[in-house]
């Protein structure tokens, strides 16, 4: 079994982060992981991306041409990512941002309203964790139980944040679980 | 230790403090910049030493002199730097110094770009450098592979007193992984004392130290080359390293490839595989000495040879070489900071098998 | 009527740069492209571009130009100038290409005295590869090479360009300004314009610093890079003009009587 994702979003929206809680909780529960970062040039564009691989077996290429699932907080990376996904896979819009709809007919789609359901947490910057739940929510990558005490430990300096985070993350997971059913 | 998610520039500047090395000389350049940035806060943690020099001319030079102390010394840089470094490097080995050089490969001629590329391979392996030389060259394909590689290194550079590099690409520097590191580290193998290190003259007990590579007596200078000859054919026999993926059963296709593009080169068999295209692989892990042997024997029961290259073909003359001519070689490669594709290479598996590969 | 007022010099391209918001680099390249256009000589002119943020300035400047790699700008501008003398030449190079890895080239190649003009470009930090430390960068300064910040015991104390080429005796234009506010600017391109003038005239070899700021990898919003420039780095950096093609050579100091 292989899980992999690329997640896309302007810088500062915390996209690499939650690229690396993902591969700490597949390593945490004993999975195969890599996170690759974007470099280089394309960073400048304040477009940033990461690539996530969890898998049962050491992990081949960290580099995936066609990803299972995609995770796009703004409109550049679902334009630049969404031709790229596997027949089959996942497209996850941040629906607050992204004001179109998937071209693409042989994916599914799922619209999570990310930075909505965090604004009405009170945790604006929480719209990274909701798009982090709801992707577990709809693929189950990795445990849930894994990703609390991950959230945890990311936000042990800042403990206002956890409870909040812990949140805004199944608010998202419910999204990801309904919308697969 | 337990298993930790570090990125292969950290793992790597960290594998060379368990190594025990405590001296880093280096210069800013991208994509390797987080093993300087790294060492510049870890080594002051552990009484190490870390001097951003003012260029890799100084820094390589650095190393020359802090080598000759007998100190475990480390440097790295990415292509274009490592180009500056040849003189120096040219000079350790010609004075048989042990140090430690870690190129992450970015893709050129020139200044290039900052992305992947496998082009350093020829300069590398063949003396990139003037004289007669090599160094042991050796090729991670993953985060904990050149954590373990780098920490090996330091014990090779010592047992054969020749400089080792270490050649990844952007994506060993740049991507995070599992890494677990041993909690105690002990040489592999008993490593010779450093009587030839300049550590002062004590009062004329030890015989004095000169760290040197000129000999103006050709005479002398032919035996000082032969014996680095006889180190290299040593290096020849003990230090071959390479991976086998499906080796053991039946083939039609052999892919060569090292590094991360290995790694690109497994997700296109798994599909091969699956669709029961008969394909195996070989992956290089010491570039030199090169597997010659172990390429020409898996070569043997395959119809069709496949090299995989982030280079326009580099790598693929010593597969000529190890062949030679008995197998038909076809190529794969990418340029610039493209990487090459699973999609690209199933393909080109698929034409081989039938017939159009197009010979290289 | 509608009347122009402000214009793009011809000696600039119209495109977009890549540099950050508040990154005074942009400045600069205005003050040389206006000073080009004013001597009339961007026909002829010639530019070499660095290995830092700006070296894509041949995308920034409607004349020729040759990439130079990290720090031999001075070099590559000597063989163009020795090459071909009635073409106008210039580097453009930042403070880790120019007073670290280019130390040599600079040096020499204002000791030969060769009638090319430097821009040399100050911002205490490597912008390009990520915010290590600088040959200029201010003590105590943290950078991703010294995050606990310049130690002038290891690191030695900031190199100041303008002083050490003033400090040869071969004839020179040196001068140092800064590129942070208006005011400033307007005396940074005189500056610039009489270096170009001097080479022009085939007079001496001309280098003009100009501190510049890094908002990006300082850290600091750009208002708060302009004042961190200002409090921090101009002490430190005096502006003025250090040596002119008359200057003599500085004499020593006598000894005093005791030593
Ligand atoms: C031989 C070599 N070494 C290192 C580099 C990496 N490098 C690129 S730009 C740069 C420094 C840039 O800093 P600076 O000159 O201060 O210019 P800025 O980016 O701040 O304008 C370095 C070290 C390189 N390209 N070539
Ligand atoms: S990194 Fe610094 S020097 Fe480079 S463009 Fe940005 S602000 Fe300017």
């Amino acid at each position: 079994m292989q899980n992999d994702v690329i997640i896309a979003g302007f810088g500062g929206q915390g996209v690499m982060l939650i690229g690396k809680m993902l591969a700490y909780a597949g390593m945490n529960q004993g999975k195969e992981v890599s996170w690759l970062p974007s470099y280089g040039p394309e960073m400048r564009g304040g477009t940033s991306n990461c690539t996530v691989v969890i898998s049962d077996k050491p992990v081949a290429s960290p580099v995936i041409q066609s990803p299972r699932a995609l995770l796009a907080m703004n409109l550049p990376s679902l334009d630049k990512f969404e031709p790229r996904v596997k027949p089959g896979g996942l497209i996850l819009i941040n629906s607050s941002l992204i004001k179109r709809d998937a071209v693409r007919t042989d994916v599914r789609v799922l619209k999570v309203p990310a930075n909505d359901v965090a604004n009405e947490l009170d945790n604006p910057k929480g719209a990274n964790m909701v798009a982090l739940g709801a992707y577990v929510g709809a693929t189950r990558a990795v445990d849930v139980a894994e990703m609390e005490a991950l959230i945890r430990k990311t936000f042990a300096a800042k403990p206002k944040l956890i409870d909040r985070n812990i949140e805004a993350f199944h608010r998202g997971y419910a999204i990801g679980e309904a919308g697969v059913k | 230790m337990a298993k930790k998610l570090m990125k292969g520039a950290e793992a790597i500047g960290e594998a060379a403090i368990r190594a025990g090395c405590r001296l880093f000389f280096g210069y800013p350049i991208t994509p390797q910049n987080e093993i300087p940035e790294y060492l510049s806060h870890r080594l002051p943690q552990v009484g190490g030493t870390f001097v951003q020099a003012e260029s890799e001319v100084a820094a390589s030079n650095m190393l020359y002199g802090a080598a000759g102390t007998g100190e475990r010394v480390f440097t790295s840089s990415s292509s274009p730097g490592i180009s500056l470094m040849q003189e120096a490097i040219s000079y350790m080995a010609g004075s048989q110094l042990p140090v430690v050089i870690v190129n992450i490969m970015r893709a050129g001629p020139g200044l290039g770009g900052i992305l992947p590329a496998q082009g350093d391979y020829l300069q590398s392996t063949k003396g990139g450098g003037h004289g007669d030389y090599r160094l042991l060259v050796l090729a991670p394909n993953s985060v904990q592979e050149a954590a373990d590689l780098v920490i090996e290194a330091f014990d090779l550079a010592d047992y054969y007193r020749n400089p080792v590099l270490v050649v990844g690409d952007g994506l060993i520097g740049q991507m995070m992984e599992p890494v677990e590191f041993k909690d105690d580290y002990a040489p592999v193998r008993p490593l010779p004392p450093k009587t030839w290190a300049s550590t002062g003259h004590t009062g004329g007990e030890k015989p004095r130290s000169i760290i040197n590579s000129l000999f103006l007596d050709p005479e002398v200078l032919e035996k000082h080359n032969q014996a680095l000859q006889a180190k290299y054919a040593e290096m020849e026999k003990n230090e071959i390293r390479y991976e086998g993926y499906g080796l053991d059963g039946d083939y039609d296709v052999l892919i060569v490839a090292y590094g991360t593009v290995a790694r690109v080169c497994q997700t296109a068999m798994e599909e091969l595989e699956a669709d029961g295209v008969r394909v195996a692989m070989i992956r290089p892990i010491s570039l030199y000495p090169y597997p010659s042997q172990a390429v020409r024997e898996a070569a043997e029961k395959a119809s069709g040879v496949l090299v995989v290259e982030l280079s326009a073909g580099q790598m693929i003359e010593d597969v000529r070489l190890a062949l030679e001519g008995r197998r038909p070689i076809h190529f794969h490669g990418r340029t610039g900071g493209m990487l090459a594709t699973p999609e690209e290479i199933v393909d080109k598996v698929r034409r081989i098998v039938e017939g159009r590969g197009g010979k290289s | 009527m509608i009347q122009t007022v402000f214009q793009k010099p011809d000696s600039l391209a119209s495109v977009i740069t890549h540099y950050c918001p508040g990154c005074t680099h942009g400045v600069i390249h205005r003050m040389v492209g206006e000073v080009l256009d004013e001597l009339g000589v961007r026909d002829r002119t010639v530019g070499v571009s660095p290995v830092g943020c700006s070296v894509l300035a041949y995308n920034y400047f409607e004349t020729d130009f040759h990439e130079a790699s990290h720090g031999r700008a001075p070099a590559v501008a000597t063989g163009i100038k020795r090459a071909r003398p009635d073409l106008i030449v210039f580097a453009y190079q930042g403070d880790g290409d120019l007073a670290s890895i280019g130390m040599g080239e600079i040096i020499h190649c204002a000791n030969r005295g060769e009638k090319i003009t430097v821009i040399f470009v100050n911002n205490a930090i490597y912008g390009m590869t990520g915010g290590q430390m600088a040959p200029t960068t201010m003590p105590n300064q943290v950078a991703t090479t010294c995050p606990m910040g310049r130690d002038v015991e290891q690191a030695g104390w900031p190199i100041r360009m303008a002083e050490l080429v003033s400090a040869l005796r071969t004839p020179a234009y040196v001068a140092r300004a800064s590129s942070h506010s208006p005011l400033h600017t307007v005396q940074a391109k005189a500056m610039i314009r009489r270096a170009f003038q001097y080479q022009v005239e085939g007079t001496c070899f001309s280098m003009v610093e100009v501190l510049s700021t890094c908002p990006t990898n300082w850290g600091l919003p750009p208002n708060e890079a302009d004042r961190w420039l200002e409090e921090q780095m101009m002490p430190y950096y005096p502006l003025g003009v250090f040596k002119t093609p008359d200057g003599r050579d500085r004499a020593p100091k006598p000894l005093p009587a005791d030593e």
